[in-house]
């Protein structure tokens, strides 16, 4: 059984220019111990889907999802109070800015311990006594002097160091990281990224982790699902995805790789992710896809087959060219 | 934090040293002068009024009586009132606890209702509470306070008859002060009634005085709270599983109390101002109705030195208030 169960999730935003689908049908399972990661550009809902699993969007989003299960617990049912019984203990989230994501009034021990105080009861000494743990785990220097100190006396990457411990204070089943080394210097990047796998590993935790970077991917994940503008659009394993993405977008992500690049100018997808006014009637990266045709810009795709890692495609790619595509191309 | 005591400090006494000119000058451009209107409408010989003016040192250049006015201040010495012949020093301790009871509970309702009624406007914006707040807080904000006084005595005074129309306490009631604010005193006194008397007395005047910093800690409250409610660590707080309360009263309200406490310390002055107003509506035996029959006197020392008593109040509340932000704040405590 899947720790989470994710089917055909959607979120949409009442705005004043009316209703916005941020997230668009998403669906996706997640074994205990498995990594998975969720990767698009800005503005494809990666983030707002997780936070609708967790249930912290504002009251503007309207959720509706076939099944929402974590760890046998329906989240489409359940109260608000029993949300937020699940929600820092059993599932925990960690975000992308980490020096606005702790409170400021409050000191690293003050917030470290919340947590252990509300979902584990545990008294002050055991609070400390694991608030220490938790930061020499994570490898702060020198945790019994840093719980005094506040969140602006520490640098970016010990601030998201601190929000990791924060985030596992309650050994949860699945910890989502949105994003959570892409506010941080390149070389403290790597360092964070092993330390959630080496948790990861040790704590035996499914974890999700969001992010526009495919080099990330590569590093970590076992399974990958690529959105676009709300929508899946591939699922595959990360074998596959590197070796012979299905989808053009994420072929196109792929080639904007640097290290993939072959000419001296690096390559990019031209456009932007459509938004609210913009939106496509057809499949949503028709605009700027190369291989788009005339049924791409007038109906929306459908599923593919596992084989072709569920393409939302009209024509999803097989060894880098489409398939039953119309026009001759070459690769 | 002593250092920041000391800059802070250091910013006071320049503005003490302006006070004492703004009054001293402001009190002379009057027309009148004091010996007159002791003298009242029988009027004096040239001969007596110059010799009255000299015995008090009138005569003498503006400049001089202003060097002198300075050296007296500097020795601690505030004057004599020229009506009452009393230390102006005096006079201003003995009705000062009374404006200090009026003030201190016209803040104390300010903050009790502003504070949550914004912070509830905040979390449910849009709402008909919200709007219904907003609404209120604007409207409480641009009466003016003679007027809604008024209101206040023909509606609870004249029709209902609940509360008497002015003073601090009934006239039944007699005991010594001993902490100068009545609420306590006839407490202290163990008279029967004699609380519930002073209570009657104090909370109209105290509605009325506090209605303009109650509308503006609401509306300050409010968009303080607004913009936090935004902020990432919100959402962690709440991503924690923390309850609406913790992360609301906690997590969102320490760092939306920051513009709070300063709009507060600033309300400080607007007391002030507004009780020379409520004091004089209600009868209210306290330092505004004093300042505003000085003025009448051309009391010249009483409304120099009570100017002057006033503005340091003020400052010093200020100062107070900057001092609890390195509480509240650590980033500020830390950097200076």
């Amino acid at each position: 059984m899947p720790l989470l169960e994710i089917k055909n999730l959607s979120v949409t935003f009442k705005t004043a220019g009316g209703e916005f689908t941020a997230v668009d049908r998403v669906s996706l399972n997640i074994a205990p111990g498995e990594i998975v990661s969720i990767v698009g550009e800005s503005g494809s809902g990666k983030s707002v889907s997780m936070l609708a699993l967790m249930g912290l969007l504002p009251w503007t989003a309207t959720i509706t999802a076939d099944t929402l299960r974590f760890n046998g617990q329906d989240l489409k049912t359940i109260s608000k109070k029993q949300l937020r019984q699940i929600i820092g203990s059993q599932m925990a989230m960690i975000f992308q800015e980490p020096m606005t994501s702790l409170n400021p009034c409050f000191t690293i021990g003050f917030q470290l311990t919340e947590a252990l105080k509300i979902h584990l009861g545990m008294n002050r000494a055991e609070r400390k006594k694991r608030a220490i743990e938790l930061l020499d785990l994570v490898g702060i220097p020198e945790p019994q002097k840093r719980l005094a100190a506040f969140p602006h006396q520490l640098s970016g990457g010990m601030n998201q160091r601190v929000m990791i411990a924060m985030s596992i204070s309650c050994n949860p089943l699945l910890l989502i990281a949105d994003e959570p080394t892409t506010a941080l210097d390149v070389t403290i990047q790597a360092q964070i990224l092993d330390l959630l796998l080496k948790l990861q590993k040790e704590q035996n935790m499914s974890l999700v982790l969001i992010t526009h970077d495919m080099g990330v991917v590569a590093e970590t994940a076992e399974r990958v699902a690529v959105q676009y503008a709300g929508q899946q659009v591939e699922k595959q394993l990360i074998k596959g995805l590197f070796s012979d993405p299905h989808h053009p977008y994420t072929q196109a992500l792929l080639n904007s790789l640097p290290e993939r690049s072959t000419s001296r100018i690096l390559p990019s997808i031209a456009g932007v992710v459509p938004g609210q006014f913009d939106k496509p009637v057809g499949c949503l990266f028709s605009p700027r896809c190369q291989y788009a045709t005339e049924l791409c810009r007038s109906t929306p795709p459908v599923e593919a087959s596992p084989a072709f890692g569920r393409a939302l495609c009209h024509y999803p790619l097989a060894g880098g060219l489409p398939t039953n595509y119309p026009e001759e191309v070459s690769a | 934090m002593f250092l920041y005591f000391i800059r802070k400090l250091g910013v006071i006494l320049p503005t003490f040293f302006g006070v004492t000119l703004v009054a001293f000058v402001f009190i002379r451009t009057l027309p009148g002068d004091p010996v007159l209107l002791m003298a009242g409408e029988r009027g004096m010989s040239d001969e007596r009024h110059a010799a009255l003016m000299a015995e008090f040192g009138f005569d003498k250049p503006i400049i001089v009586q202003y060097g002198l006015y300075l050296k007296q201040l500097a020795h601690g010495d505030f004057g004599h009132s020229i009506t009452t012949r009393k230390p102006v020093l005096e006079e201003f301790l003995t009705l000062f606890p009374a404006t200090a009871e009026l003030s201190l509970c016209a803040m104390i309702i300010a903050v009790f209702f502003g504070l949550p009624a914004g912070m509830i406007a905040a979390t449910r914006r849009g709402s008909v509470f919200d709007h219904t707040v907003m609404t209120g807080a604007l409207t409480g904000y641009s009466m003016p306070i003679f007027w809604w006084g008024l209101l206040l005595i023909i509606f609870f005074s004249g029709i209902l008859g609940w509360t008497p129309v002015s003073g601090r306490i009934s006239l039944l009631y007699y005991f010594e002060p001993v902490t100068g604010f009545m609420l306590i005193d006839s407490l202290l006194s163990g008279q029967e009634g004699a609380f519930s008397s002073a209570v009657s007395h104090l909370i109209l005047p105290a509605i009325v005085l506090g209605t303009i910093p109650l509308a503006v800690i609401a509306r300050q409250t409010r968009s303080a709270m607004l913009e936090v409610l935004s902020e990432d660590y919100v959402r962690t707080a709440r991503a924690k599983g923390l309850g609406p309360q913790r992360v609301i009263g906690l997590h969102a309200l320490r760092n939306a109390m920051i513009p709070v406490i300063t709009v507060i310390g600033l309300q400080i002055g607007v007391l002030f101002a507004g009780a020379i107003l409520t004091e004089t509506i209600f009868s209210w035996p306290g330092i505004g109705k004093w300042m505003v029959d000085s003025i009448f006197r051309r009391d010249y020392s009483s409304v120099q030195g009570g100017l002057l008593l006033i503005a340091a109040i003020v400052m010093f509340v200020n100062l107070a208030v900057d001092l609890l932000y390195g509480l509240i704040n650590p980033q500020i405590r830390h950097t200076d």
